[in-house]
């Protein structure tokens, strides 16, 4: 090797070829802007990316009449929706920034390939300058990640997992909606309270990071408070029929069973667990019980009856301001105009994509810019209310929005499909708040907010 | 002891499904030669035969109800299913109750005309084709089919349950004189593994013991000879096809109690059934029951904590190292005939 | 030129051709037209071309070859993304360690899983590399997850070690994947009147590399190996008569076609560098078959065509909502706008998976060489238009 093979030696001969060829603009940006795909006409455009193939893509498409709302209601038309509500005025009903909003829709098919892929186009092809949406954290980490790359700014969906604002946290990255510690930190002393301080727990565990993050969580916060975890055991992804884990549970002494699955895995392991007669039995003179800690109401749907008396925790329900009074104001007004135009109420699914899509449309506002990195500054730290969750903050030492945790539980006669459950409690910010270095969020680093060319 | 027997009656349990599907499958490559991706779709089919029997059966119409207010605040309606003016109200909620049993008369006729269907119309083209060839437009027509029924049912996971009598649990194990307790299995999976049973009896004995069932085992084992016979083997094999697609659709119309049914459980099955099939032994009916077992009970087994505890990882793989290891030392699957698929 | 046939250094000049001139050939429609959905010419979409092209001419070289179908290659896929990535966090952020250590370890994987895989033919094979597939798929996804990832997928922090590069840009974000200081990303854009084209350095790297790739298969193709391979698809006991042990030239073929994937692994990771486990799980394998036979089983150029199709399908098609749809329709009367809507709107968009189903079938009904046929058939028409009469000797696909 010669002698100027030295890393310094690599990076200027590196720099020096790069300077001329790097020298194009990524992709459409207006360089005088200085950030990826600055809006140089009367429209902007955001990119909606939401599973619409694949297991959760009637969560998708739940996700997209939201983000069709929230589009409508920063152009002005309809009624406005949450504008009426939300603490900030900024937004006016002109658009962003007085440019007219459009947006386009991908697939991401729940994969992160496909996810990347279908945001890259927007980014490359449609110049898109937000991109929202997912229904999976493995979705949203990996699209974070690009977008943070890209320079473009990330508003994720529905995505649960603590990596999310933990590990994979990036600067150009917020989530809205609540994670894992907060449901185990939500759920434990309502648990405690329901079911009493000494009981025996059975984890049935989702075999990848997300599962993982939310059995540490609840696992944690429940030991914490006298609980006893007697097995943990993971089941794989592509399992269907969960009869195999779900028949040694009574014989092992639990006397809880907690299901850390999502989606098609929850509704099977919740109807193979109410099959066994899980919640016939009684253990040492208790009556067995189950948990799931992430509620959606499309899976209780899916769940069907077996669903009655189960407790979980949820991000949002469309039922909050009327049971619980105007703390949780803009609720209504979602609703409202949401059934008025489909015809049923939204999911909390729908609801965070709403949230998220306004959010950024008022930091943009306030910020007076698109730049990415004005952005982030105006969402960081940003404390707003009239959103349905009650006062909340943005955080900014990990782009984590802070608000109070609902726990739910499953209806016993429910009136109509999408009245699956009922509050049980509200379990309020300050319980579900933890410090940014907490353990369970340890590994990641925020980086530098991104603008691209 | 006794987590032993629990997890070899919930093998069974899952080898029902696995060897239901296999058997189906097996018929169609054994009488046809056709590899059939679409049969995954079949079982999938069967399944929504349950689901569209029962949304049949609880039609109803909108009634109002007075004095009460939906969430919108506009007045509240309230559906009556059909069956209940018809018949009163309690013979109506039986009836209800009972869609998944009824629908196995409901499917048998819908599946066998899906599988006549799907022969005449597009497999038999592909008789003297290449197996990839087949691969294709049968993987085309998987996904064609789960679409259309994902456009009318959506893509969520649609609960269809049991009649109320099956629903829940019984104690096994004290049933068998062991302490009580130990051994708690659900009424409908015993019921699954039964009706397993049955039908994978009644096909054994219908190729077995009936003229028709003879010429087609003949037909099996050399088509050409049975043809020069003047026998028109054709028109049984389609017979065949149709029943293959009516064992794949009953497996599914049976399975939905278990789990609810959505668009994709097709595709779930069907690389597992392929590995059933081909584990089993191409062409052998009997290879792909017994493999079906077989795999049934190694995962459940795999799924016990004391071994993954023991291997970690092992309840993901256990499917495919076994195939792998019954590939490499019997290799033509456990019961399968020479030259057959092996070009 | 370059030791082929003038056959095939037309199809190589073809190829070349459309490669270096694609970001003109699928950027067809005016930018601010409402055809503009249909173009293709982004950057992320035309490097999807070329590395599926190469992950399929691979594919074809076992398969069209052998005739060995193998239903397990996203494994290679999988571990030469997984491999890049590990050099892009250990290492530089420099392409070519990562590529080299893509290609031998997608190797090494391929003489394990080939040797053990190869030992049973026909179905017992596709089924063995399925398994093997799958376990990997499992296993990344699960108990692996601290090396791969898991569902998050392998990807690249701030604080990785790069010991011959830099931790983090001066702008304290993660550098970009690099060939010696230019970054994979950098594109230039140049409007041509209503017109806009870009012009993206690492499509053009993957470019050249499928060309060279191409080129490497049609020698495999004419050479004396390729020819036993071919005689191992069309009669291996004859061949184990004349005295040739086909193993080795089977395993040759595996070998050689799972490097292929590991490259085009590699070369997805350093176009967008993050791998998922989901790379590698059965429908991926599946998909690459796909693209062969529709392209055309056999033929040099018919699997990139596959590719191409297919990955044109999955990031046009679907991002085709019912709001553009109206926007076409716009200047219909309303009820017909409204009617043909719902008539197209099941096959786009969401619905754009039926239209992949629907397109599989009516290929392989119609067009039982795949795409290649057609193109054939369509020249042989226009050539026969003329001299009806003449005998045409139809050449074999290739």
């Amino acid at each position: 090797m010669s002698k100027n093979f030295t890393r310094r030696g690599v990076l200027k001969t590196g720099a020096v070829a790069g300077a001329g060829l790097t020298l194009p603009t990524y992709l459409r940006a207006a360089g005088h802007e200085g950030f990826t795909n600055a809006p140089t006409g009367s429209t902007v455009t955001l990119g909606f990316n939401v599973p619409q193939t694949g297991p959760y893509a009637d969560e998708g498409a739940d996700e997209l009449r939201a983000y069709e709302l929230a589009v409508e209601h920063l152009n002005g038309e309809g009624d406005g929706g949450m504008l009426q509500t939300f603490s900030s005025k900024a937004l006016d009903g002109t658009g962003i920034l007085g440019k007219k909003v459009e947006y386009v829709t991908g697939d991401t098919q729940t994969k992160s390939d496909a996810a990347r892929a279908s945001a890259k186009s927007m980014i490359e092809k449609d110049g898109a300058i937000m991109i929202t949406g997912g229904s999976s954290s493995g979705v949203a980490v990996a699209v974070q990640a690009l977008c943070q790359e890209a320079g473009v700014m990330f508003m994720a969906g529905l995505t649960h997992s603590n990596d999310t604002t933990g590990k994979d946290r990036r600067a150009n990255g917020f989530r809205h909606f609540f994670n894992s510690y907060m449901s185990g930190a939500a759920l434990a002393p309502i648990l405690v309270d329901q079911y009493g301080a000494d009981r025996k727990a059975y984890h049935l565990t989702a075999d990848y990071n997300w599962g993982y993050t939310t059995e540490e969580a609840v696992r944690s916060s429940t030991e914490a408070l006298g609980w006893e975890t007697v097995a943990t055991v993971k089941t794989p992804l592509t399992q269907t029929d969960f009869s195999s884990y779900i028949a040694p549970v009574i014989s092992s002494g639990a006397d809880v069973l907690v299901l850390n699955h999502y989606g098609g895995n929850m509704v099977n392991s919740l109807t193979s667990a109410v099959q066994f007669g899980l919640r016939a039995q009684e253990v040492a003179g208790k009556k067995f019980e189950i948990v799931v800690p992430l509620y959606s109401e499309l899976m209780a749907r899916g769940a069907g009856e077996n669903i009655a008396g189960i407790l979980g925790s949820q991000n949002w329900d469309w039922k909050i301001e009327n049971q619980l009074g105007s703390r949780y104001s803009g609720t209504n007004a979602f609703v409202k105009s949401f059934g008025e135009k489909y015809g049923f109420p939204p999911s909390q699914a729908a609801h965070t994509c709403y949230v998220q899509t306004l959010l950024y449309a008022d930091a943009v506002q306030r910020a007076g810019s698109f730049a990415p990195c004005a952005v982030v500054e105006a969402l960081e730290g940003f404390e707003f209310d009239g959103m349905g969750n009650g006062p909340t903050l943005y955080r900014a030492e990990d782009h984590q929005c802070f608000k109070d945790v609902l726990v739910v539980r499953g209806k016993e006669n429910p009136e109509n499909e999408f009245d699956l459950v009922e509050i049980v409690e509200v379990t309020p910010v300050d319980q579900v708040t933890y410090a940014s270095d907490h353990p369970q969020f340890a590994g990641g680093a925020l980086g530098t907010c991104n603008n691209g060319a | 002891m006794d987590a032993i027997i629990l997890q070899i009656l919930n093998g069974l349990d899952k080898g029902s499904a696995y060897a239901l599907i296999a058997l189906g499958l097996t018929l169609i490559f054994g009488t046809l030669g056709v590899v059939n991706f679409a049969h995954g779709a079949l079982f999938m089919i069967g399944a929504f035969c349950a689901v569209t029997l029962s949304r049949i059966l609880s039609a109803s119409h909108e009634v109002l109800v007075e004095g009460k207010t939906d969430f919108l605040g506009n007045p509240l309606k309230e559906d009556v299913p059909y069956v209940y003016d018809w018949f009163g109200e309690s013979a109506g909620a039986a009836i209800i109750d009972w869609s998944v049993p009824l629908s196995i008369l409901f499917a048998i006729p819908v599946m066998i005309l899906v599988g006549v269907i799907m022969e005449r119309g597009l497999i038999k083209h592909f008789y003297k084709r290449p197996h990839a060839d087949q691969i294709l437009v049968t993987f085309g027509l998987a996904i064609v089919l789960q679409e259309v029924i994902k456009y009318y049912f959506g893509a969520n996971p649609i609960p269809t349950a049991a009649p109320e009598a099956f629903k829940g649990s019984f104690d096994f194990g004290a049933m068998i004189g062991l302490d009580p307790n130990t051994i708690i299995y659900p009424y409908w999976r015993l019921i699954y593994f039964c009706f397993a049973a049955i039908v994978i009896g009644c096909v054994f004995a219908f190729l077995q013991f009936t003229t028709f069932g003879m010429v087609v085992r003949a037909g099996m084992a050399d088509r050409e000879t049975v043809g020069l016979l003047g026998i028109d083997i054709d028109k049984r094999f389609t017979i065949m096809f149709g029943i293959a697609a009516a064992v794949a659709g009953l497996a599914g119309v049976m399975y939905v109690p278990i789990n609810p049914p959505n668009y994709h459980m097709g595709m779930d099955f069907l690389v597992l059934s392929f590995v059933v099939v081909v584990v089993g032994g191409m062409g052998s009916l009997g290879g792909a029951v017994l493999a079906g077992f077989l795999l049934g009970i190694l995962e459940s087994f795999a799924s016990m904590r004391e071994v993954i505890d023991l291997i970690p990882g092992i309840n993901q793989v256990i499917i495919y190292l076994v195939a792998i290891i019954v590939l490499l030392t019997r290799p033509r699957g456990l019961m399968g005939r020479k030259g057959v698929m092996e070009e | 030129m370059l030791g082929l046939n003038k056959q095939d250094t037309t199809i190589l000049l073809v190829v070349a051709a459309l490669t270096i001139f694609a970001p003109f050939i699928l950027n067809p429609f005016p930018v601010d037209s409402a055809m503009a959905q249909f173009n293709a010419g982004y950057p992320d979409l035309m490097q999807r071309f070329v590395i599926f092209g190469i992950f399929a001419i691979g594919f074809n070289i076992l398969f069209g070859l052998t005739g060995y179908l193998s239903f397990g290659h996203a494994a290679f896929l999988g571990i030469g993304s997984y491999s890049a990535v590990w050099m892009f966090k250990l290492l530089s952020m420099n392409v070519i360690p990562a590529i080299i250590l893509a290609v031998i370890m997608s190797g090494l994987f391929a003489v394990v899983i080939g040797y053990v895989s190869l030992r049973r033919s026909g179905i017992y094979f596709s089924i063995l590399t399925l398994a093997f597939a799958m376990m990997m798929f499992a296993l990344a996804y699960s108990v692996l997850t601290p090396i791969t990832g898991g569902e998050t997928g392998l990807q690249l922090a701030l604080d990785d070690p790069r010991i011959l590069g830099i931790s983090a840009t001066p702008e304290g974000n993660i550098p970009t994947p690099s060939l010696f200081g230019v970054e994979m990303r950098a594109s230039t854009t140049v409007p041509v009147g209503a017109w806009e084209f870009t012009f993206n350095f690492g499509y053009y790297f993957c470019a050249l590399i499928m060309l060279v790739a191409f080129y490497l298969s049609v020698r495999i193709f004419r050479s004396p190996f390729g020819l036993t391979l071919r005689a191992i698809k069309s009669n291996q006991q004859r061949l184990n008569y004349t005295g040739v042990n086909p193993k080795p030239y089977t395993l040759a073929a595996f070998v050689i076609s799972g490097m292929y994937a590991g490259l085009a692994g590699a070369l997805m990771a350093s176009m967008d560098p993050l791998a998922g486990a989901e790379r590698m799980f059965w429908t991926q394998s599946g998909e690459v078959v796909l693209m062969t036979i529709l392209g055309g089983v056999g033929t040099l150029f018919g699997p990139v065509l596959g590719a191409g199709m297919i990955k044109y399908m999955e990031n046009i098609i679907s991002k085709i909502n019912s709001d553009i749809l109206h926007s076409w329709f716009a200047f219909l009367p309303d009820g017909l706008e409204d009617l043909i809507v719902a008539i197209i709107y099941p096959f786009i968009g969401k619905g754009w998976h039926l239209t992949l189903g629907l397109i599989f079938m009516l290929v392989v009904i119609f067009l039982p060489g795949g795409l290649v046929e057609g193109g054939q058939r369509v020249r042989s028409w226009m050539k026969n238009r003329g001299k009806s009469k003449e005998e045409t000797s139809q050449t074999p696909a290739e």
